[in-house]
């Protein structure tokens, strides 16, 4: 359980590195499915909890895979659409970040700002 | 285990309904769904096959309202029930903090529920999770094909099967008239906040 002080810097950090990036969206939660801080750019709306939950599905689902070919992890995953972009990446065993981007903004800037972000994370985690 | 945010004061708590493929879980689901709409903000998520097979889960969402300031909500899941899926129902399992065993009145399926409950108990275990200790509420479901002449296990022989250990609140239930889906959901709502408080207040 994250106390206050954690998720106010959780939120500070998500802000500084990834929405003032220009990215839309970004949810960090938990590998069970749930969201522990939500951050937008104020676009679009659409259902995060639901979300959540399939993107804990879906990144337990690869990681399964990787064990079945010898890998210990694939600890990103990248999902390309016509208008928005969707990057998963591992912050450690229990949390997971996902980014959410438009064609404005590019895959190597997004991987460099979440890198940082991890970075900070797992600082105050 | 359940997720508590003490910045937006909100609970997050996950129910999963576990047990045999086709015995009723995601019927169970489609009920809550439909009567209970104004407490569901958004629609029901189903991973299914084109047969209408569960694939990975059923996902829903449900508002039961505030406590002790806290804004407390319900996901409930179904696991796929079908044998060749456990890796899957493993993956559901994860954090879950109270569960349904949905068990099939079919004399028929009377093997596949003590065989899918051991299977609970085993995946449990792996999150190092006791099926003595977390909250779980019995269904012994599709009672009503009793009126069709359908050859069912009596409420006596599903308790010796499946409860005569663990001894925890069962109901017979009719998922698809909604027959006890409500009663049974409400009561391991019930013991999940139960044990939920006794863990962190
Ligand atoms: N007669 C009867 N059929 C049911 C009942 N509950 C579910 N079914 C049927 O059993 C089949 C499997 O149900 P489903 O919810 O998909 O099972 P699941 O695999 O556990 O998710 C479907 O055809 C349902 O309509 C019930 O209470 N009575
Ligand atoms: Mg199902």
């Amino acid at each position: 359980m994250f106390n206050i002080k954690q998720l106010n810097a959780i939120d500070n950090i998500l802000k500084k590195n990834l929405i003032s990036s220009g990215i839309d969206h970004v949810i960090f939660m938990d590998m069970g499915g749930n969201a522990i801080a939500k951050l937008d750019n104020g676009t679009a709306k659409f259902d995060s909890t639901a979300f959540a939950a399939l993107a804990a599905g879906n990144f337990a689902a690869v990681d399964a895979m990787a064990k079945l070919v010898g890998e210990s992890e694939f600890s990103l995953l990248f999902h390309k659409g016509e208008k928005s972009s969707i990057h998963f990446n591992k912050v450690n065993d229990d949390m997971l970040l996902i980014s959410m981007f438009n064609k404005d903004i590019s895959l190597g800037l997004v991987r460099l700002k979440v890198a940082a972000t991890i970075k900070e994370l797992n600082e105050i985690l | 285990m359940a997720l508590i945010n003490v910045k937006t004061k909100e609970i997050q708590i996950k129910i999963v309904y576990y047990g045999p493929g086709r015995g009723g879980k995601t019927t169970n689901l489609e009920y809550i769904n439909h009567n209970y709409r104004d407490r569901i903000k958004t629609e029901m998520v189903s991973l299914k096959t084109h047969d209408d097979r569960t694939l990975f889960f059923d996902f829903l969402p449900f508002d039961v309202g505030k406590i002790k300031g806290f804004e407390v909500t319900i996901q409930l899941y179904t696991v796929p029930g079908q044998a060749k899926y456990n890796a899957t129902r493993r993956l559901v399992l994860r954090g879950v903090d109270g569960i349904v065993f949905v068990a099939d009145v079919q004399k028929e399926q009377r093997k596949k529920n003590i065989e899918s409950l051991n299977q609970l108990y085993e995946n449990l275990k792996t999150y190092d999770l006791n099926i003595f200790k977390i909250p779980l509420v019995m269904q012994y479901n599709k009672i009503d094909l009793k009126e069709l002449d359908i050859p069912i296990l009596s409420s006596k022989i599903m308790q010796k099967d499946l409860n005569s250990q663990l001894r925890v609140p069962a109901f017979e239930a009719s998922a698809l008239t909604g027959g006890n889906v409500i009663p049974t959901l409400k009561k391991v709502i019930t013991m999940t906040l139960a044990s939920i408080q006794d863990q962190f207040f």
